[in-house]
């Protein structure tokens, strides 16, 4: 009697939070298809807010940008992060604790900061601001979310594997190319996928790295905001909501996968 | 199972990689042609017009876009170089001047500049056009629902009215605000007297109850679909309502209101100024000028564009105002200290 009770409670709480996680982007989604051009009156099912984005090339211009920024930062984000992981890792713990503190920093310090101090590096070395600028700072946000992820499958890894992959006569960077690697790879890959994630929907270090020619979609989603709010954007917030949950499902899967098989 | 999976993983990077080097070549393979860097308001510009200037041009345009005065103000300041073209409003010009942000126009280089619309040949913050052309302009006004509203109204004492309780939208603009009630009071909306915006404050406060919303980007939402009847605002987008419901309608009232220009101007870190100018100029090209006018429902500077402005829109009173509006209009200007006094008020009002 007393467990039915306290599980209905449970169950209404989660409701209750889902709705609340969930209603807001469920009622973007749902006007994403209203036939009507007000953001607020449902006039009928109708596709036309997504054949209007396919057409405008102003968006599509931007779409490139975030793609390309996303793929560059993640793959340099990726070379820096999962060798500071693995070199982490083989640090002796009195030494290690530093370094983490500082590598982790990023993660912790407000998004804010973090863009008004790569506005004013960039400045101080009067680099122009542009599409370079936005992905250097991508990396540098995602160089820690990379790290967390990759050191939490390395501390499971079997050190004893990579030892006899030496005692076989494999030199350091063979046992690491042959034996680490591949059982780091599905973090590696989950990993990448979660940076694509985060780079696609930054915001604010986008908005203070960002130069001529270097509009992503958040960016230009904001921008639209000022002309009114047209079900254009409801349609546009919408595919970035699932491409980014797709995304991230994609990621932990395969982390999991990994866990168990 | 374990090696099936890997393999996907390794396709799915292979991907990644494919699509970034793709991205790189594209970028790569455009021919080394000059590039022009426009930095504009979201969907300020016809992408036909951008294609048509880079035929006769062989200049690729790329635009980008800021969504307030401020954020272009704080863009510019903090260093983001190589914007060849922008437009800020007016009031934001003299700001831009007085931080010495802006490069001097040639005159000769903008021909299409002498034949601005009467009323905005002398610009207040910037009369010989040294540093901005005007570009686009309008009026702040009422827009309201005459199937509510019978008698058309012609007075901001409307914005007063207790029968439209709840029925009523703001700008979320303070200088906009105070603007209309000192307007309504017989003052200057630049005022810099405290015992004046003092009583201004408390005329709004009056009025707060009354308000449904404060909004700057969706209030010709609210007209269209009737949340709102009676709404303090731009032209534009009171335009854009009455496309959506025909019954609304605009007014400037009697008393006077904000008459304001978005400006062309060329940031001193421009690397490329002459082209910049030949891109002022082709903007403010009257055929040119006229297709922007119809996209975005406000009137060209461009005198000689109103004359190619599709019926519908020439017409249109809250796009371009008659000749007996212009009388009545004033522009806004810097304050100076007394800016302090309206944030307080604002933040007051808003508060309570």
């Amino acid at each position: 009697m007393m467990r039915e009770k306290s599980g209905g409670w449970l169950l209404a709480a989660s409701l209750g939070n889902l709705l609340f996680l969930y209603l807001p982007i469920a009622v973007l989604v749902v006007y994403s298809f209203n036939a009507a051009k007000l953001a607020t009156t449902w006039q009928g099912f109708s596709l036309q807010w997504y054949a209007a984005l396919a057409r405008d090339h102003a968006l599509m211009v931007a779409l490139q940008n975030s793609v390309l920024i996303a793929g560059v930062s993640t793959v340099i984000a990726m070379v820096l992060g999962v060798s500071a992981a693995v070199g982490l890792e083989r640090l002796p713990r009195r030494q290690r604790a530093w370094l983490d503190g500082a590598l982790l920093l990023p993660l912790v310090i407000p998004e804010i900061m973090m863009g008004v101090a790569l506005l004013l590096f960039f400045v101080l070395v009067k680099m122009p601001l542009g599409l370079l600028t936005v992905t250097i700072g991508h990396a540098a946000f995602n160089v820690p979310v990379v790290m967390v992820v990759v050191r939490a499958r390395l501390r499971k890894l079997d050190p004893h594997l990579e030892e006899a992959a030496r005692d076989l006569g494999a030199t350091p960077w063979q046992a690491f190319r042959r034996v680490t690697l591949p059982l780091l790879m599905p973090a590696i890959v989950g990993a990448a996928l979660l940076a694509v994630t985060v780079s696609l929907d930054d915001f604010v270090v986008t908005f203070f790295t960002a130069g001529p020619g270097a509009t992503t979609l958040p960016l230009k989603v904001y921008s639209m905001i000022k002309t009114g709010i047209s079900p254009e954007i409801n349609a546009l917030s919408a595919i970035l909501v699932l491409v980014s949950m797709g995304l991230v499902g994609l990621s932990l899967l395969i982390q999991r996968k990994t866990v168990h098989g | 199972m374990a090696n099936r999976f890997f393999q996907s993983a390794l396709l799915l990077g292979a991907a990644l990689c494919a699509a970034v080097a793709s991205f790189a070549c594209q970028s790569q393979s455009e021919p080394s042609s000059t590039t022009l860097y426009y930095f504009t308001w979201s969907d300020y510009v016809g992408p036909e017009l951008l294609e048509s200037f880079e035929r006769q041009t062989g200049v690729k345009v790329v635009v980008d876009t800021f969504s307030s005065n401020e954020e272009l103000l704080a863009k510019l300041q903090s260093g983001a170089s190589g914007y060849d073209v922008t437009v800020p409003s007016d009031f934001m010009v003299s700001v831009m001047m007085k931080q010495g942000l802006l490069a001097e126009l040639d005159p000769a280089r903008i021909p299409n500049a002498r034949q601005l619309v009467r009323g905005l040949e002398k610009l207040p913050v910037d009369p010989e056009h040294r540093y901005s052309v005007p570009y686009l302009w309008g009026t702040v006004g009422i827009g309201y629902d005459s199937s509510v509203i019978p008698t058309p109204p012609d007075s901001w004492a409307v914005l007063w009215d207790e029968r439209y309780k709840g029925r009523i939208s703001m700008l979320n603009d303070q200088r906009e605000v105070f603007g209309a009630v000192l307007r309504s009071m017989g003052q200057s909306m630049n005022t810099r007297d405290p015992a004046i915006i003092e009583q201004a404050k408390a005329r709004l406060l009056r009025q707060k109850p009354l308000v449904k919303t404060y909004s700057s980007d969706h209030f010709d939402q609210l007209l269209a679909s009737g949340d709102v009847v009676l709404a303090h605002g731009w032209g534009g987008p009171v335009a854009r309502a009455m496309a959506l419901k025909p019954s609304i309608k605009y007014v400037v009232p009697k008393e006077g209101a904000t008459i304001w220009a978005d400006c062309l101007v060329v940031p001193k870190t421009s690397r490329n100024k002459e082209l910049a100018m030949q891109f002022i100029n082709y903007l403010l090209d009257p055929e040119v000028a006229a297709r922007t006018s119809e996209r975005l429902l406000f009137a060209s500077a461009n005198r000689e564009a109103k004359a190619l402005v599709k019926a519908g829109v020439r017409d249109n009173p809250a796009v371009y105002p008659d000749e007996a509006t212009l009388g009545h209009l004033e522009w806004m200007v810097d304050v100076g200290d007394a800016l302090r006094l309206y944030d307080r008020a604002w933040t007051e009002l808003k508060m309570k």
